[in-house]
């Protein structure tokens, strides 16, 4: 598996280190209301077959935080941003 | 006896004398004399009923759960569906290896029940499944490391497991050969289970399936479950791919594909898929005879009665259900065996594959019903499954037949992560790819 960092280029996978799902939000809110809004974000996961958005950390090259979009049945990679943008693209699809 | 090897290719016509018959010495000498072309099948392969009392999904821990609601709970009306044959998900992929040397109070007696039906196994199920109690040795590499495992030990033999905690003279004894005076990694010591070892992995779906088939199970290879019905709150039955097969109760134990298949009765699951790779290598003569772990990075390795060393490392670490995996981690395990055994060096790799595992967020199981009536769900097995088949399906099908958890399975609850009552042995929370 290759991935191509936005500012390294294409490295090997073992350069990479991966922090799962990165769809789930974290809740805005500390009140203990919302206890189940953090439940579902800490623990539960959709863990999808095929396409899927993971938290990847460049631990061996630029250590930026990047969100690979990749197939889990394939292992094929559709896409590489960085955390930050990949935070803003999901904002601007919420508004 | 293993020339019963299962096939989906033979004759559909069989009777069920013959399906019974005992394996020993007199079959073997009565086989023998026809050259071993007479041998029955060692369970049927019937046409699905339109419905059943109980459905298990998952040819894995599901045939143990099919074999023990059978024996335990006398509920025979019981289909066992496998998306593929027999032995092609983990439960025929793993490194082989049992034992019970956990150290948290939820997971100990659980794991001891499943190595106390291992090694009964055989004579309950009459099937050779090799189970060979060669010992099971995690090796240390630090002080720390050294009384972390007398702690370990200690909480083994609170629950009743043998353990044994070893010097470094203790491990040199057993392994002359591995390297002791490593720069990095010296051996200190070791924690050795001398009731671990290994099982023929592929044997343990083959003897369920015939003992259970033996008990009227039904179990039902190539036919995939494509959908769960509910009416009301409540299953009905599944959609596969050989038709719709109505139930009172589904019990998933379908492994790396749990989310999947409980995504379609609505569920999300405090799981992530993961691959996880394993090795053999060409054929050696005798060199290691225990199961021995590598305490310093992630390796372990047995040597098969064939003569290949069986090994394995860490999963991937990034989500997948590719069922096979990249080179880095090739590299990484074949590094990690050889800086533990230098002379593992110039052994040559014969083939290596991957598997889907269900990693949990705390690392530890869930055998449990849900708030969908009638569904239950066997999952989160990480990478430590195999050992656990026997009590899985043995608790298993106590909470299905009683609708009620019995008291092993009591801590692998699905609400336990709401509740604060995770079971994390490693203590790293929720990071499946940690576990």
């Amino acid at each position: 598996m290759l991935i191509n960092c936005p500012h390294c280029g294409t490295r090997p996978v073992d350069e990479f280190t991966f922090m799962g799902d990165a769809r789930p939000q974290r809740p805005a809110s500390n009140d203990p209301a919302t206890i189940e809004q953090w439940f579902d974000y800490v623990y539960l996961r959709a863990n999808p077959k095929g396409v899927f958005d993971e938290y990847t950390h460049h631990s061996g090259g630029c250590r930026t935080w990047l969100v690979v979009s990749r197939d889990t049945l394939t292992h094929d990679v559709f896409a590489v941003v960085t955390a930050r943008e990949y935070a803003r693209r999901q904002q601007e699809a919420e508004a | 006896m293993s020339k019963t090897a299962p096939c989906s290719k033979r004759p559909l016509m069989l009777r069920q004398s013959d399906v019974r018959m005992r394996y020993g010495i007199f079959s073997l000498l009565k086989n023998s004399l026809s050259g071993h072309l007479n041998w029955p099948a060692a369970w049927r392969e019937p046409e699905p009923k339109l419905s059943y009392d109980v459905i298990i999904v998952g040819g894995g821990h599901g045939l143990a759960t099919a074999y023990y609601l059978a024996k335990e709970h006398n509920i025979t009306n019981v289909a066992v569906l496998e998306k593929s044959w027999l032995g092609s998900g983990n439960v025929g992929r793993n490194t082989t290896i049992i034992r019970s040397n956990y150290m948290l109070p939820e997971n100990n007696p659980f794991y001891e029940w499943s190595m106390k039906l291992w090694e009964n196994f055989e004579q309950d199920l009459n099937f050779n499944a090799m189970v060979s109690q060669r010992g099971v040795l995690n090796l240390c590499h630090s002080d720390a490391q050294y009384d972390a495992f007398a702690r370990r030990g200690n909480a083994m033999r609170i629950d009743g497991v043998d353990a044994m905690l070893l010097d470094a003279q203790g491990v040199r004894k057993l392994y002359p050969f591995f390297d002791f005076e490593n720069a990095r990694f010296p051996i200190r010591g070791g924690l050795l289970q001398p009731r671990g070892g290994t099982v023929r992995h592929d044997a343990v779906p083959w003897a369920y399936a015939r003992a259970a088939d033996a008990r009227g199970v039904d179990i039902i290879q190539n036919c995939e479950v494509t959908g769960i019905k509910t009416v009301n709150g409540r299953v009905i039955g599944v959609e596969t791919t050989r038709g719709f097969i109505g139930c009172k109760k589904l019990g998933l134990a379908a492994a790396g594909n749990s989310s999947e298949v409980a995504a379609m009765a609505g569920l999300r699951l405090p799981i992530e898929s993961h691959v996880m790779q394993a090795f053999v290598s060409e054929g050696l003569k005798p060199l290691i005879d225990g199961v021995v772990t590598f305490g310093a990075g992630h390796f372990y390795v047995s040597q098969s009665d064939k003569g290949g060393l069986v090994f394995g490392g860490d999963i991937d670490g990034y989500n997948s259900y590719a069922r096979r995996g990249n080179l880095a981690m090739v590299e990484h395990v074949i590094e990690a065996g050889v800086a533990m055994i230098p002379g593992l060096a110039r052994v040559r790799v014969l083939r290596s594959w991957g598997g889907i595992v269900d990693m949990s967020m705390d690392g530890s199981p869930i055998i449990d019903k849900t708030d969908v009536e009638g569904l239950y769900l066997n999952a989160g097995w990480c990478y430590g499954g195999f050992k656990a088949t026997p009590a899985s399906g043995w608790c298993f099908a106590h909470t299905i037949a009683r609708n009620e958890p019995h008291a092993l399975n009591a801590a692998f609850r699905l609400d336990r992560f709401r509740r604060g009552y995770t079971i994390d042995e490693k203590g790293v929370g929720a990071t499946p790819n940690l576990h």
